[in-house]
């Protein structure tokens, strides 16, 4: 028996929707959006205390993709999660549409911060889990950050700071799939060890494989137990994951596939072309 | 001598008051809290203080977090290091979200002095001015300064207040109404007009009475809200006067100068000539050296009032 076959069973919706919003679009990123699909299922259907008909709600636990070339997962979701109608799904990056081609916090209901430039969703995500130690709310505050964004140096501020106010209301994840977009992070500019540097700017770090379900609950867990500093989860995942000729390749960080590549992943993932 | 105050400590008094009426007033500073001033709201509010340290990117960023969770947040740190360093998180994680976070910068302009130009901002109104959502202010003594402050506070939305480090007489009585996007007449006029914002406002009124000795009329308004820009009060002064002479410690240009060019060209031109920076850095050197040098005189407003008021 499979204890997280209804978890597996949304990831890979999630990886549906992706395919198809990029299809449609014929723009985006998939390689970043598929390889973060559990951590975002886990997230949203198991982990956060959120409420899709009142998504401003003050008590809400808050989630920033800092990482916001990844929008489709986080736009799968929350159409999943009731946010806003599926068929949204199908205007992506389109004129006019609410869904941008990076995050908007003011035209996307359950975004709740826009992001886009890297490193920035880190640092208001500090913001968010400072304001809830002010105020002493028992909100958490999640925020997804890519491997290649750690390379910019307000991550490194911002990881000061974190450290500094101890705020351990603040869990990051690190989806650490090794590529950006001009190629694998070793070959670009090294960020190993990721885990030693973030633990020497004072964090707690869990490291983790990115799929399974089961080490991604408890990291999120042992996060909610940490007192005195944040939570980085390194989450080693597969650019592309899901789809076979996606997989580790570099060249799928932001490109849309065609018909013929879109039925094949679909055909891969179980699903078809929407609409 | 008259009273002065900086804008800087003017600043760091309305914080302390603001903090007593608004607990949702949350003060960040990038290692200067003793110079921006933010440091008398630490004193009074040790809890809604936080120091980022020498971390200007986080300093905004951390802002805009804030702002989403209801804070009303003020960040300090000199001009340069604010619209510059952080430039692109302004842009992009505080006015393209439109959040409701309070940029007071202080040290901007020449008057920042002996630190010299690396430390001087003449460009932070221009790159202010050009994002959407932003509101720019620029108050011209203590008294505007903290006025300014309070309503920022009232405002919803991002707003960038200009401050600056060195005493400046008072021009305003403490009546005074301001209110964002309306420009003020300190002194009428009907032949020239000098329109002028921040530090300068008070030389163009010196200016004003040294030509009046000559027969010379100038109205003088005060700008204090670059943006947006009073639009009216420009226009009006177009169609009642020969033309405008604009000052500002600033860069000629994107700043004061540029703004209400824009006002006049597209909508009813007049002869307008700038007194600014001349599109060069500063150096080190005493506040009123750097004034001089670089033209931010009351003898080089006289002589483009002048100019004006010769054309035929």
């Amino acid at each position: 028996m499979d204890n997280y076959k209804d978890y597996k069973d949304i990831a890979n919706d999630l990886r549906i929707s992706i395919i198809n919003m990029l299809y449609k679009s014929q723009s985006g990123h998939p390689g970043g959006s598929l390889s973060a699909c559990e951590i975002v299922t886990a997230l949203y259907f198991k982990e956060m205390r959120v409420d899709p008909t009142n998504p401003n709600w003050d008590e809400r636990d808050r989630f920033v993709l800092s990482k916001g070339h990844a929008a489709p997962v986080i736009y799968a979701a929350l159409s999943k999660k009731g946010y806003f109608p599926k068929e949204e799904l199908s205007n992506l990056r389109k004129i006019d549409s609410m869904l941008q081609g990076h995050p908007d916090m003011k035209g996307t209901p359950g975004v709740d911060m826009t992001t886009g430039s890297l490193g920035q969703g880190l640092s208001a995500a500090n913001g968010m889990a400072l304001a809830g130690k002010i105020d002493k709310k028992d909100y958490r505050v999640y925020a997804l950050l890519g491997d290649g964004e750690v390379q910019e140096g307000i991550v490194w501020e911002t990881a000061m700071f974190a450290a500094h106010y101890k705020l351990d209301n603040l869990t990051v994840f690190l989806d650490h799939n090794g590529f950006q977009i001009d190629g694998r992070n070793k070959d670009v500019m090294n960020i190993e060890p990721i885990d030693d540097k973030f633990k020497a700017f004072g964090w707690h770090v869990i490291s983790i494989d990115g799929h399974n379900f089961e080490e991604i609950f408890n990291a999120i867990d042992e996060a909610k137990k940490v007192e005195g500093k944040p939570t980085i989860i390194i989450a080693k995942t597969i650019k592309g994951k899901g789809v076979s000729f996606m997989e580790d390749q570099v060249g799928w960080h932001g490109k849309a596939p065609n018909k013929e590549e879109t039925k094949k992943a679909l055909d891969e993932l179980g699903g078809e072309i929407d609409g | 001598m008259a009273k002065t105050i900086a804008t800087r400590d003017a600043y760091g008094q309305a914080l302390k008051e603001l903090g007593e009426k608004n607990k949702d007033i949350v003060v960040l500073d990038a290692d200067l809290s003793g110079s921006t001033k933010t440091g008398v709201f630490r004193e009074s509010y040790p809890d809604r203080f936080f120091n980022v340290g020498i971390a200007e990117q986080n300093l905004i960023g951390t802002a805009a977090g804030l702002a989403t969770s209801g804070k009303i947040p003020f960040a300090s740190t000199f001009a340069v290091f604010a619209t510059g360093r952080a430039f692109e998180i302004i842009r992009n994680s505080i006015c393209y979200p439109k959040l409701n976070v309070k940029v007071a910068a202080t040290h901007a302009g020449l008057t920042v002095g002996e630190d010299g130009a690396t430390h001087q901002a003449l460009e932070d109104l221009s790159i202010m001015r050009s994002l959407p959502n932003m509101v720019v202010l620029n108050p011209a003594d203590g008294v505007e300064a903290k006025k300014c402050v309070f309503k920022a506070a009232e405002h919803y939305g991002p707003v960038y207040i200009r401050l600056g480090r060195s005493g400046l007489p008072v021009i305003f009585d403490e009546d005074y109404d301001f209110e964002i996007g309306k420009g003020v007449e300190l002194g009428s006029g009907e032949d020239v007009t000098i329109v002028a914002t921040g530090i300068m406002v008070k030389k163009a009124l010196d200016a004003r009475e040294e030509l009046l000795k000559e027969g010379i009329s100038a109205r003088v308004i005060n700008i204090s809200t670059i943006k947006p820009i009073d639009n009216d009060i420009i226009l009006k002064a177009a169609k009642e006067t020969k033309g405008i002479v604009t000052v500002e410690e600033h860069n000629i240009i994107g700043g004061l100068g540029s703004a209400v060019a824009e006002v006049l060209v597209e909508n009813y031109p007049v002869p307008l000539l700038r007194v600014g920076v001349k599109d060069s850095f500063g150096q080190s050197g005493t506040g009123d050296d750097l004034l001089k040098k670089y033209g931010l005189t009351v003898e080089n407003i006289i002589e483009k009032v002048k100019n004006i008021y010769n054309f035929k």
